[in-house]
């Protein structure tokens, strides 16, 4: 039998032969005008996105900022919508808008397929991972994850207080995610670390962060040789022996897939169960509502999901060209805010109003076309057992000090400190 | 009333069998699916008519009458 030797040298490794990337000036400070000088970097945008969102969407619905070397800023739903179905004329080959731009031979694979790839590639590529997330897969861990939540709970005993983002909504995903690919549980907190790097990190000097991403790739790589010496039923054996096109996957493939479900996996659920919960804290009558009809939850969810959608994606423009009154050059980032889709109150109405029995809801929380997110089912498994579990024993919670409240910066939004009130 | 999916638009969302499931399923790859023959027997139309109006691809059709 054949040695596995795709991971034998270390990964990844600068080859004098790869094209660059193009790097731009870092760029930070207050913004001076978000028509023109956006950043979802500066806290004016973390700490509450939706009024800025709001203004831009009736004034300048296509903003613009020449921070990130270039970028711009659609708030209309009719807009997202466009651009996530045109791959024709903006690619994935990042979705993370930061001052490095990758080399266009990266597409049609991108960094971490097949979220960062363009047709016809992404098809394959994504059709490798599709059984694993389908609802009657992800069926098979809600048991583990309901008992998750129950003793994330019970180690609340004695507290008054408690902080919901950090003490329950980060575990759950981290170890639902680390189960799936075969992941020491214990190694939740590192992939916090990781996650941060990578989202929210952006500004940082380009040593530093590429000396901070190279921390999870090599921790990737060492998950990959021990499955690769010790084959078990997860994730990450099946993307080890994984064939597409008759072939088994590049290194860089599986490691890349593997850094997307590790990343994409975590931050997202975490701030989609700690917004709902802080939605829940500061408003009484929706809260009371749901403990007394727990039938509503999975409405309720879709209306959280909606108003408080955690994802922001980006493409980049493939060709110089004028696109609904925007002049966009090639390599121009688009900074592609489902969350501002679902608050156009042309596709919703009253749109920034949290209305938890909503009945037609057609959110773009996980995306529009090609790229709906692979996790969607598993994602929703979490955010309603995690929920269920928590208005059943703790019914009565609100929110210790508001102020006290953090979210985080960058393309996914939740809250990173949380602390209620629960007795 | 008869429901159908335009599998061209389907991105497997769910939206639909999770609302409707006495009226559509999934494939192995979580795509939608219409169950049998699509009519939706009496009563169900209520569910139908929220799958429809909840899919975010716009790719379940209802149609009336049939």
């Amino acid at each position: 039998m054949a040695v596995d030797d795709r991971f034998a040298r270390d990964f990844p490794e600068p080859d004098g032969d790869q094209p660059l990337g193009t790097r731009s000036e870092i760029i930070t400070g207050p913004v001076s005008d978000w028509g023109t000088d956006f950043s979802h970097l500066e806290p004016q945008w973390s700490a509450d996105p939706y009024p800025i969102q709001d203004d831009l969407r009736q004034r300048c619905p296509i903003a613009r900022t020449e921070r990130f070397g270039g970028a711009w800023l659609p708030t209309r739903y009719e807009d997202v919508a466009a651009i996530a179905y045109d791959t024709g004329r903006f690619s994935s080959r990042s979705i993370i808008m930061s001052n490095f731009r990758p080399p266009r031979e990266l597409a049609p694979i991108g960094g971490s397929p097949p979220i960062s790839s363009d047709p016809p590639f992404h098809r394959d590529a994504r059709k490798l991972l599709l059984p694993a997330f389908t609802k009657a897969a992800v069926t098979t861990q809600e048991s583990a994850t309901r008992a998750l939540c129950h003793s994330l709970i019970d180690a609340f005993e004695g507290r008054d207080v408690v902080d919901a983002a950090c003490d329950y909504a980060q575990h759950i995903p981290m170890r639902v995610i680390a189960d799936l690919l075969g992941f020491p549980p214990e190694d939740g907190p590192q992939f916090r670390e990781f996650v941060e790097n990578l989202l929210e990190g952006i500004n940082l000097p380009p040593d530093e962060r590429i000396e901070r991403v190279s921390r999870l790739f090599d921790y990737l790589l060492a998950q990959v040789h021990d499955h690769v010496g010790n084959p078990r039923q997860d994730l990450t054996t099946y993307l080890i022996n994984a064939e597409l096109h008759g072939h088994k996957l590049d290194p860089a493939h599986v490691v890349g897939t593997m850094a997307l479900l590790l990343i994409a996996g975590i931050d997202t659920t975490w701030s989609a169960i700690g917004a709902s919960l802080w939605h829940l804290a500061k408003t009484a009558q929706d809260r009371k509502r749901l403990v007394a009809t727990p039938r509503l939850l999975p409405t309720a969810i879709e209306e959280f999901l909606r108003a408080y959608a955690p994802v922001t994606m980006a493409r980049l423009v493939k060709e110089d060209m004028h696109w609904r009154g925007a002049d966009m050059k090639a390599d121009d980032w688009i900074l592609l805010s489902f969350p501002a889709a679902n608050r156009d109150p042309a596709q919703f109405d009253r749109a920034g109003e949290v209305i938890i029995d909503r009945e037609i809801n057609r959110h773009a929380a996980f995306g529009l076309g090609i790229h709906r997110c692979v996790g969607s089912h598993l994602a929703r498994m979490e955010l309603r057992v995690a929920l269920e579990a928590w208005l059943e024993r703790i019914p009565e919670f609100t929110l210790q000090d508001p102020s006290a409240v953090t979210w985080s910066a960058g393309q996914i939004r939740g809250p990173r400190t949380l602390p209620l009130r629960i007795h | 009333m008869k429901v159908q999916i335009n599998s061209g638009r389907c991105q497997g969302h769910g939206r639909c069998y999770d609302i409707a499931p006495g009226l559509f399923g999934d494939d192995d790859e979580g795509y939608g699916t219409v169950l049998g023959d699509g009519v939706v027997p009496p009563g169900e139309e209520p569910e139908a008519r929220l799958a429809a109006a909840n899919c975010p691809e716009r790719a379940v059709g209802l149609l009336e009458g049939a």
